[in-house]
C-alpha cells in the first residue's frame, strides 16, 4: 500500500508589504480603540481604502500537494516562486496564513547546514548540539556519532573547537550530521551547494541511499538542474505561489527552463540591444519559421528561416552567425554564414537554411548576430541579438541505436556515425 | 482513502496549545543548551566559573561599604535585638535579586537572540528560555554554595541571631518560584519586542529601578508603615524576605502576601506561556 507522507492542502501564506510593524505603540492604541466603538481608523489617511492599507503579498496561493513515502521530491521555480516558504511552512518555521499541512513522522528541516553550531564547543560536542536541535535524543546520537565523524572526514580534528576550522571542514561537519538524521521527511534547500565537488557527490549519494533503503520521503529545493537530475523521482515547479507543474523529473525541468522562453513560430527582435558595441548598419525585426506550426525540427529535416531586418547603408559583405546554448544555459554550437550578403537601405528579408545534423537532439535558444568579416578575420558587428529564438530538434533514433540522448554526459554535439569495417588483411 | 496523520499544521491556533509535551521532549536539547551556555561563557577566561562569585562578592562589598557604613541603612526586616551581618544580608539578597534579573533579562531576549537558529530550524521555541533559566541556575548553584560558606563561618564562630530552622526547606520552593515568575516576565517581553523593540530598551533601565523597590539594599523597617502594604504586593519582595526568614530563622514571613506573590507569579507565567506560543508560529515574519 502507498503511504502518504505528507499531505499539503489548500495552503497560502501571505505577507504584508512595505515595512512591517511601521505604527506605533499610540497608534495601534487608537485604531483598536475606534475598531472598538465602532468609529472610523483615526490613523488611516483620508480618502484610502481599507484594502490599501499595508498591502499584501502572496508567497503561495492555495497550494495542493501529497508526497508518497519514499518519494523524493524536487521543487524547482524562480526566485520569489515561493519554494523556500512552502519549506518553511512544513519545517514549521513560520504558520500559514490559511489551509492545512498533515504530516506523518518527524521532519528534520536542512535549510541551513550547521545550525546551532558553535565556535567554542569542539566538533564532537557540536554534533550532539545540531543533532538534538534537529530533533534527535542524545541516544540515536550517541549511536551514530562514529558513523558521522567517519562521514564528515575529520576524525583528526574532532576535539577541536570548531571556530579554528576551515570552511570547509566545518560545511562537512554540518552536513554529516544532518545526513546522519532519523526523520522520515527531510528537506533540504540547497544545502549541497557548499562544500567541493567531491564531498557534493558523496552526500547526494547518500541521500538516495538513505532514501531507498529506509525510504525516506525527501523534499529538495535548489536551482540546479543537475542535482534535481540526480536526487529527484518527480519534480514540483512553482510560479508565483502557484503549482504549475507536478509530475516528471525532465517535463518539469523543461517546463521551469521553458518558461523563460517559450516555443513560437515568429519572434519579435524589437527588444532593447545591451552590452555590445553595434555599429546598427543591420537591424533584426524579426524570425520567422515559414510553413511550420511550432519550431520543432525532425531529423533529415533543415531548419529554414526567415529573419526580416533593416539595413542603415547599403553594403556586400553582411553575415549571420547562430550561436546555440541548450536550454539549461550550457554552450552548445556556432554556426555561420559566409560573409556574402548583400544588403540594401531600407526593411528586407533573407532566407536561412541550417543543417542540425550535428546537433543532439533536445531544446535550444539562439542567439543571433549580424557582422562582417574582412580578410584578415577582423570585422565589425552591426547587430546582437541575445535569446533571438528557440527551437526542438528530435532525433528517429535511427542515428544513435535508439539510445536517448543523455546531454549531460554526452554533450550537444553528435559527431558523424563511426564506420566500421572488419579486419581482413591487416590493413584499414 | 483516509489516512491517519501523526502530525498536524494549521493555520488555525487554539490559545490553550503551549506545546508543552513536545518540550518536555527535547529535554535533551535543553540540557545540551544549558551546557552550551556555560561552557561558552567561561570559554578562555583564566578564572572561569569563578566569576559567578566574584561578581556577586564585589557587589555585596560595594553595597556593604555604601549602604550599610556609609548610608547607614538598617538592614531589620522587624523590630528586635536582632543582630545580622550587613555583609550575610547583602550577599544573600544580591544573590537572589541577581539571578531573577538575570533570567529575566536574558529571557526577554529569546526571539531577538536567536531568530538566526530558529529561522532555520524548528525546535519547541520554548526550550531557549527555560534552558537559559537553568543555565543561571548553575550560576546560582556556585553562588549560594559561597553564601552558604559565609553562612556556616557565621553561625560555627557564634555571635549572631542566625538559627537554624526547619524553614530552611523552604529554599527550594523560593527558587522555583523566582524562577517561575523571570521567565513568566522574560517570555512576555520577548513576545512584545518581536514587533515593538521599545520594550527591550526598557529592560535594562526598568530592572535597575525595581532593584530599589525590593528590600535588597535595605531592611523591610525602612518602609513607612503607611506604604508596607503596596510595598509588599511586588511579587518579588515577599520572595526576599521569605528566604531571609528561611536562610537566617528570624525576620518578616506574612503568609497572605506570600500566597499574592505566588498567585502573581503564576499568573504571570501562564500570560507568557500563552502569549509565546501565540507569536512563536509566526515571528520569524515580523522581527
Amino acid at each position: 500500500m502507498e503511504e502518504i507522507m505528507l499531505k499539503i492542502s489548500h495552503i497560502s501564506k501571505q505577507y504584508r508589504l512595505g515595512q512591517i510593524g511601521g505604527t506605533t505603540l499610540r497608534e495601534e492604541i487608537q485604531r483598536w480603540n475606534a475598531k472598538r466603538k465602532h468609529e472610523e481608523d483615526p490613523t488611516r489617511k483620508i480618502g484610502e481604502k481599507d484594502y490599501e492599507i499595508g498591502e499584501t503579498f502572496m508567497a503561495l496561493d492555495d497550494v495542493s500537494m501529497e508526497v508518497q513515502k519514499g518519494e523524493r521530491v524536487g521543487i524547482i521555480g524562480h526566485n520569489g516562486a515561493g519554494k523556500s516558504t512552502l519549506l518553511k511552512l512544513i519545517s514549521r518555521i513560520t504558520a500559514p496564513t490559511s489551509g492545512d499541512i498533515w504530516m506523518n513522522g518527524r521532519v528534520a528541516s536542512m535549510l541551513e547546514v550547521g545550525t546551532g553550531f558553535h565556535g567554542e564547543l569542539t566538533g564532537r560536542e557540536n554534533i550532539y548540539m545540531n543533532g538534538a536541535i534537529l530533533g534527535m535524543k542524545k541516544k540515536e546520537i550517541d549511536a551514530k556519532i562514529e558513523d558521522i565523524i567517519e562521514f564528515s572526514e575529520c576524525r583528526k580534528f574532532i576535539d577541536t573547537p570548531v571556530k579554528r576550522y576551515s570552511s570547509g571542514m566545518y560545511v562537512k561537519l554540518a552536513f554529516s550530521v544532518a545526513a546522519h538524521l532519523d526523520a522520515e521527511i527531510m528537506i533540504m534547500d540547497e544545502v549541497l551547494a557548499v562544500g567541493d565537488t567531491a564531498f557534493q557527490k558523496k552526500c547526494l549519494d547518500k541521500m538516495r541511499d538513505v532514501s531507498k533503503t529506509l525510504s525516506r520521503t525527501i523534499l529538495y529545493v535548489s536551482h540546479n538542474m543537475n542535482t534535481i537530475r540526480q536526487l529527484c523521482d518527480r519534480v514540483v515547479v512553482l510560479n508565483h505561489g502557484k503549482v504549475v507543474f507536478n509530475g516528471d523529473v525532465e517535463k518539469g525541468i523543461e517546463c521551469y527552463l521553458g518558461e523563460s522562453s517559450s516555443l513560437k513560430v515568429k519572434y519579435d527582435l524589437s527588444k532593447p540591444r545591451e552590452g555590445y558595441e553595434l555599429d546598427n548598419w543591420v537591424t533584426f525585426r524579426s524570425v520567422s519559421f515559414p510553413d511550420k506550426a511550432s519550431p520543432i525540427f525532425y531529423e533529415d529535416e533543415p531548419i529554414c528561416m526567415m529573419i526580416d531586418f533593416v539595413g542603415a547603408k547599403p553594403f556586400e559583405d553582411l553575415a549571420i552567425r547562430i550561436v546555440l546554448t541548450s536550454r539549461s544555459g550550457v554552450p552548445a554550437g556556432m554556426a555561420t554564414s559566409q560573409s556574402i550578403i548583400t544588403v540594401v537601405e531600407g526593411a528586407q528579408s533573407i532566407c536561412l537554411k541550417m543543417s542540425h545534423e550535428a546537433l543532439a537532439p533536445g531544446s535550444y535558444c539562439a542567439k543571433l548576430v549580424a557582422y562582417s568579416a574582412d580578410d584578415y578575420g577582423k570585422g565589425s558587428l552591426h547587430d546582437v541579438v541575445e535569446n533571438a529564438f528557440s527551437f526542438e530538434t528530435v532525433g528517429s533514433g535511427l542515428k544513435s541505436n535508439h539510445l536517448n540522448w543523455n546531454s549531460t554526459v554526452w554533450g550537444y554535439t553528435r559527431l558523424p556515425t563511426i564506420d566500421v569495417k572488419r579486419v581482413e588483411d591487416e590493413t584499414c | 482513502m483516509e489516512q491517519h496523520f501523526k502530525n498536524h499544521i494549521s493555520s488555525e491556533h487554539n490559545i490553550f496549545d503551549l506545546h508543552i509535551h513536545e518540550t518536555l521532549q527535547y529535554r535533551d536539547l535543553i540540557f545540551l543548551f544549558v551546557k552550551r551556555n556555560f561552557t561558552a561563557q567561561y570559554k578562555q577566561t583564566v578564572l572561569g566559573p569563578l566569576w559567578a562569585i566574584i561578581q556577586p562578592l564585589l557587589t555585596t562589598i560595594v553595597f556593604t561599604v555604601v549602604f550599610g557604613n556609609l548610608a547607614k541603612l538598617t538592614v531589620e526586616d522587624i523590630p528586635g535585638d536582632y543582630v545580622l551581618p550587613g555583609f550575610l544580608f547583602y550577599m544573600s539578597s544580591n544573590i537572589l535579586w541577581g539571578y531573577f534579573s538575570s533570567t529575566l533579562h536574558s529571557t526577554s531576549n529569546t526571539f531577538l537572540d536567536n531568530w538566526g537558529t530558529m529561522g532555520k530550524v524548528y525546535y519547541p521555541r520554548l526550550v531557549v528560555p527555560i534552558s537559559t533559566a537553568f543555565s543561571r541556575l548553575v550560576s546560582f548553584g556556585i553562588q549560594f554554595t559561597m553564601f552558604t560558606v559565609f553562612w556556616l563561618f557565621c553561625v560555627i564562630r557564634g555571635g549572631t541571631s542566625i538559627r537554624i530552622t526547619p524553614w530552611l526547606l523552604l529554599i527550594p520552593l523560593l527558587i522555583i518560584q523566582m524562577m517561575i515568575l523571570a521567565v513568566g516576565f522574560g517570555i512576555i517581553i520577548s513576545s512584545v519586542t518581536t514587533k515593538y523593540r521599545d520594550l527591550a530598551m526598557l529592560v535594562g533601565f526598568g530592572l535597575e529601578l525595581w532593584r530599589y523597590g525590593c528590600p535588597i539594599a535595605y531592611g523591610l523597617q525602612l518602609v513607612p508603615e503607611k506604604y508596607i502594604g503596596l510595598y509588599l504586593l511586588n511579587p518579588v519582595t515577599p520572595i526576599l524576605t521569605t528566604f531571609r526568614y528561611a536562610v537566617f530563622g528570624f525576620g518578616f514571613f506574612d503568609l497572605g502576601y506570600y500566597a499574592i506573590s505566588w498567585i502573581v507569579s503564576i499568573i504571570v507565567f501562564l500570560i507568557g506561556l500563552i502569549l509565546f506560543s501565540r507569536i512563536e508560529r509566526t515571528f520569524m515574519d515580523t522581527i
